[in-house]
């Protein structure tokens, strides 16, 4: 539990290494959470090969959200759609390394879910996306 | 009377319990929810145990029991708030169903195309959505009392908008963000110059001070019974008698009726007309249960008690650099404090509060709009019960000082 508040996660959310927006982009898509507020946008550039050439996150909210967005739009740049579409909830706790209880998961969740629907193109972000 | 809090802790089982091994409960959120005390736990148990049967119409022991502490306890909640008689104290769900009661029955048979309805930028979701409902529905108006920078309703707002001559008016007693106590008696008076009906939700106010409906002169309040002791599931709603009278029922179905043909009915009298089906029997004896505690410990009591913990952490919480609170200062406030920490948002808070088995929430606390107004998507959020103590607000802040090393 302690481990919630790992220094990678303070790091990551105090000082995030790819927020910020993309002007012009391939794919942008943004949603909330309600529960907490959470706010979050992702653009993405794609190469005509469908490679993720370039990604950005904006938003707000707890360093769980903020944190597992920096730290998912590092590891997708290079990435094929194709892969990036395969992500599911376990990529995101490898990626911080941290078990998390229902609540806190969906703040991790966010991200991802908001990646998946603008690769997909879909019109909502739903729960499915990240099972 | 100055409360004896180690007492009254020791009359609330879950206040012993750990939430992690050796770490103890310090509960700081009785405005979502208060905890129980034992009479309540054992009003509800002993009726499972003896007395369960189904209300009304039965003739055998049990059937009788059951109905007679059904009908005491809303003799005693009528008590409680000074109703002029039990007949004007509707069960329901909570304070949320009591609205809903108010906008379908009332609402739509007094309301039409145009009507003015005033409401406040402070209204938790439940004063707020039924009206945007019978908006969309029957396209009445909606217009808001503004809340200052401080965190008290603009009454110069207020008095503009009843030249608008509102056809009702229903605003909160009591914040459950800010902790305002809003002057209700004042703007009832005001709001019945201009002939407008005025319901109160008083979800925060009935738990944590002494509410006289009748000296207020409101037309509804509405409240719940789990936020002040009692059980969940079970809340209520006053009306005056010639309103509630003149009502069409809310839900159809059994209880709610005085006579039915296969083709048509003729609905009871009150309270009945509005209780359809059988309903939450051990719940409404719990909550006469609540009110007999409350009633013992004394209502200004309670609220002098709250008083003195709220001025305490108001003060302990400003020394700490980068909070900001919200809402007006302690002698226009009940027990609530919420608050922001810069750079740290308030789920994470809670968290990392949690850690050391302090329970506070964190979020909109369901008046999203009220926080846009300030500008902030959240707040975290302390509050306080009459079994609080002074040391809890003292762990409180310890533990906000833990949550700011974290993100250091
Ligand atoms: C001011 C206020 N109004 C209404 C409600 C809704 O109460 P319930 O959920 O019991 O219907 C609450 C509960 O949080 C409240 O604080």
């Amino acid at each position: 539990m302690d481990d919630l508040y790992r220094e990678v996660i303070i790091e990551h959310y105090k000082n995030p290494g790819y927020r910020g927006k993309l002007d012009p982009h391939d794919i942008s898509f943004a949603d909330n959470n309600p529960l907490c507020g959470d706010h979050i946008q992702i653009d993405l550039r794609v190469g005509t090969d469908g490679v993720v050439t370039d990604a950005r996150f904006d938003g707000h909210g707890c360093a769980i959200s903020q944190a597992s967005a920096d730290l998912l739009i590092e590891s997708i740049i290079g990435k094929p759609l194709e892969e990036i579409k395969k992500l599911n909830k376990e990529s995101i706790l490898e990626l911080l390394g941290i078990e998390l209880g229902p609540v806190r998961l969906k703040c991790a969740l966010l991200s991802l879910k908001v990646l998946k629907a603008g690769v997909y193109g879909l019109g909502e972000a739903s729960d499915e996306l990240v099972e | 009377m100055k409360l004896n809090v180690t007492e009254i802790r020791k009359d609330f089982p879950i206040l012993e319990r750990e939430t992690r091994s050796g770490v103890r409960l310090t509960y700081l959120d009785s405005t979502a929810t208060s905890q129980k005390p034992l009479s309540v736990i054992q009003a509800m148990d002993d009726f499972y145990r003896r007395s369960n049967a189904n209300i009304h119409r039965g003739v055998h022991t049990l059937a009788e029991e059951s109905t007679a502490l059904y009908e005491s306890a809303r003799d005693r909640i009528a008590k409680f708030i000074n109703a002029g008689s039990a007949r004007q104290i509707i069960y329901t769900r909570n304070t949320t169903e009591s609205i809903n009661l108010v906008a379908y029955s009332w609402a739509r048979a007094n309301l039409k195309q145009g009507d003015l309805v005033i409401l406040t930028e402070m209204e938790h979701h439940s004063n707020l959505v039924p009206w945007h409902m019978l908006q969309a529905e029957r396209g009445i108006e909606l217009d808001f009392i503004t809340v200052t920078e401080d965190g008290v309703l603009d009454l110069e707002v207020y008095k503009s908008l009843l030249s608008r001559r509102p056809k009702l008016v229903s605003f909160t007693h009591m914040s459950n963000v800010l902790g305002t106590v809003n002057p209700a008696a004042e703007m009832i008076k005001l709001a019945h110059e201009v002939d407008a009906i005025v319901l109160v939700d008083g979800a925060q106010s009935v738990p944590h001070l002494k509410v006289d409906v009748q000296a207020l002169d409101a037309d509804f309040y509405a409240f719940s019974a789990h936020k002040m002791c009692g059980p969940t599931g079970i809340g209520a709603l006053y009306g005056k008698i010639e309103l509630l009278e003149a009502m069409p029922p809310f839900l159809g179905g059994g209880d709610m009726i005085k006579e039915v043909k296969l083709r048509s009915f003729r609905a009871n009298t009150l309270p009945h007309k509005f209780e359809a089906g059988t309903p939450a029997i051990a719940e409404a004896i719990g909550f006469g249960a609540a009110v007999d505690y409350l009633t013992k410990i004394g209502m200004e009591n309670i609220s002098a008690h709250e008083h003195e913990i709220t001025e305490y952490a108001l003060e302990r919480l400003e020394e700490i650099p980068g909070l900001k609170l919200f809402g007006p200062s302690a002698d226009k406030k009940g027990g609530v404090a919420a608050f922001t920490l810069d750079g740290i948002h308030p789920h994470d808070v809670a968290q990392i509060l949690d850690q050391d088995g302090i329970a506070i929430r964190a979020g909109h606390h369901c008046a999203q709009p009220l926080h846009e107004k300030f500008g902030i998507p959240a707040t975290s959020r302390a509050s306080f019960y009459m079994y609080n103590t002074k040391e809890e607000v003292d762990l409180l802040v310890n533990g906000i000082y833990k949550v700011k090393e974290t993100f250091k």
